[in-house]
């Protein structure tokens, strides 16, 4: 086992070396100059954008420049935005609002999610189970944003259940609609996931068994079936809390709230490379963490699975 | 109730001698040519309705994109204020947006960019997928290695992020061509992965030592042998994978980030419909519908696939 988080710890440096790398190279190699953008349709001075590109290091090979920004990554300093204000205070602000944003999705999708699909595969091929896998493809298949604006317009407007956007105070009761919208697909692939586990589990030669030595009903579902059931949906459900922060994007915009997300698609409009370089790599170094965590987890879940 | 009839060209009867008399048994010609595993499934494919709603549906989407002019005489650009957000009328059955454009007309000709998006994503992620990771599953050591880790940078980089990023870079020249080679750079990941699993299981079979042991090439069996025998998950997979790209493709239009105005799109639409809700929700709901309704149709067809791909579920 410590041979295998070792080499899975080695086999991580070179994906983050390569995926920074490439993060880096998108925002400053691509076509567009952030730096003469600055002036707008005037133009800048040259001699100011000479010391900006300096401040910034734009001014040097571009190899030199990754290398620079690595090492800022290390130290923690991720230099200014280009208004001068510390990307990580920008960062400090943005991330705990997303944070909460998305593991309040995180527990809609595993709630409610395993709770449908249990019941939906302890009765497969009944009308439970047909709803909800019907309801399972429309919310794959209708867009984010779509779910979004409906249900803002719906539960906010309409009925004035919960409140339609997120302003500066950031209370639990107006991050519930946005955390629905956000877990919406993966609620929809924890379901699917549940279900297709515990149908198949329902028919493993151990849950016969425990059926056989007289074990009530509840507690084989509870012991034999859903706690094998959720070794797969616990291993997505890690991997997803990656992908929702970088999700929200579309979610922040719609409900109006200041996180990862909407601070990020605001850079990336203004040119504010500092800032998109920056928020990107975090995202992308949680993304990787939350899938080393899932594999080593999955073999502390699975007994079957052993790493040599 | 289990199979006691011959199907043609079945190779394989594992029917009980109760329910098969011996005379059946019999008259198996030995001398046909075993069932493939894609006549198989297509048999079974062929008794599903799911399959056959999915694949009308899919024409029908795909016939509105080559010939829209088949479906309206309405032209989508063609706008008049005075029409402005007013319900279904004679020749404009779903009514008009706040610009006056006539819904019906711009959701069949919103099929063109989705579809084309859709499709060629899938044949760009499919060749660039299918190829890394059938070599990294197939020779395995060094090339898996390199292989595998630059299957990892790409998967790190989450797809609608990375494409927003790009999509960013090219303000002036945003085509379909150009959102299409982004999906396409950062969607391949997940199907060299499918690849490159499917390609491990086959490569240590009998018929692929068999094909080695006759003196084929390594590059001959991994092209005659092994990939079409390991391309059922990666064409499962990227059925389904169309259809999260078209998704991609509305959300960077709805985001102002992927095709230019005045290319028809869903996503643009839907966009743009987000003013009109409180008036007239069918503005939002003919484009939204018809986009899910695409999706839906891929996603069904990859599940059909799937079931009458995998033995185990098909025996129900």
């Amino acid at each position: 086992m410590a041979w295998y988080i070792g080499r899975r710890l080695l086999q991580m440096i070179p994906v983050f070396l390569g995926a920074t790398l490439l993060i880096y190279a998108m925002v400053f190699l691509l076509p567009g100059d952030p730096v003469a953008a600055l002036g707008g349709e005037r133009g800048l001075n040259p001699a100011v954008a000479a010391q900006i590109r300096a401040e910034y290091n734009l001014d040097q090979p571009f190899l030199v420049q990754y290398l620079l920004y690595l090492k800022g990554i290390f130290t923690l300093d991720l230099g200014t935005t280009f208004s001068g204000r510390a990307v990580t205070s920008v960062m400090a602000e943005a991330f705990p609002v997303t944070i909460k944003l998305a593991v309040m999705a995180l527990v809609f999708e595993a709630v409610f999610g395993v709770a449908a699909g249990l019941v939906a595969g302890l009765r497969k091929g009944k009308a439970f189970d047909a709803t909800v896998l019907v309801v399972s493809l429309l919310v794959v298949a209708v867009p984010t944003f779509v779910i979004g604006f409906v249900l803002q317009f719906v539960v906010g407007v309409k009925l004035r259940w919960l409140p339609t956007a997120v302003g500066s105070d950031v209370s639990f009761e107006s991050l519930i609609m946005p955390a629905i919208v956000l877990g919406a697909v993966s609620f929809a692939y924890v379901l699917r996931l549940t279900r297709n586990s515990v149908a198949e589990n329902l028919t493993a030669d151990h849950v016969r068994t425990a059926t056989a030595k007289g074990l009530s009903r509840g507690r084989v579902v509870n012991v034999h079936v859903l706690r094998n059931s959720l070794i797969p949906v616990v291993t997505f459900l890690g991997a997803d809390l990656g992908a929702l922060m970088g999700g929200a994007i579309i979610t922040e915009g719609i409900f109006n709230i200041n996180g990862v997300g909407g601070t990020l698609f605001r850079a990336i409009q203004q040119g504010q490379s500092t800032t998109v370089v920056s928020i990107t790599t975090v995202l992308v170094i949680v993304y990787i963490v939350a899938n080393l965590l899932v594999d080593l987890l999955y073999a502390a879940l699975d007994p079957r699975i052993r790493y040599a | 109730m289990p199979e006691t009839t011959t199907r043609p060209h079945q190779g394989h009867f594992f029917a009980s001698p109760e329910q098969a008399p011996l005379q059946v048994v019999d008259s198996i010609d030995e001398g046909a040519a075993p069932a493939s595993l894609w006549a198989d499934a297509w048999q079974n494919l062929r008794r599903r309705p799911l399959f056959w709603i999915s694949a009308a549906l899919i024409l029908l989407v795909v016939a509105a994109a080559a010939f829209p002019s088949l479906f309206t005489s309405t032209d989508p650009r063609f706008c008049e204020l005075k029409n402005s957000l007013d319900g279904p009328s004679g020749g404009h059955p779903f009514g008009f947006d706040r610009q006056g454009c006539d819904i019906y007309a711009r959701t069949i000709y919103g099929a063109r960019a989705s579809v084309l998006v859709g499709v060629l994503t899938t044949v760009v992620v499919v060749v660039v997928g299918g190829l890394i990771g059938a070599i990294a599953g197939f020779f395995g050591g060094w090339f898996d290695a390199v292989l595998s880790r630059v299957t990892d940078i790409f998967f790190a980089i989450p797809l609608v992020l990375a494409a927003i990023v790009v999509m960013q870079m090219f303000k002036e020249s945003r085509n379909i061509l150009t959102v299409v080679v982004v999906l396409g750079i950062f969607g391949w990941p997940q199907l060299a992965r499918v690849m490159r699993g499917a390609v491990m299981s086959v490569k240590n079979a009998d018929f692929v030592t068999a094909a080695k042991s006759l003196g084929a090439s390594r590059v001959k069996t991994l092209v005659r042998h092994v990939v079409p025998n390991a391309a059922a998950p990666v064409i499962v997979y990227a059925t389904v994978a169309l259809g999260t790209f078209i998704v991609a493709e509305a959300t960077l239009s709805f985001l102002g980030i992927g095709l230019p105005p005045e290319v028809t799109s869903w996503g643009a639409d839907i966009s743009k419909a987000q003013t009109s809700l409180r008036s007239q929700p069918s503005v939002l709901f003919y484009p939204a519908g018809a986009l899910a309704l695409t999706v839906l149709s891929f996603i069904m067809m990859g599940d059909a696939v799937r079931d009458a791909l995998d033995p185990k579920a098909r025996k129900r």
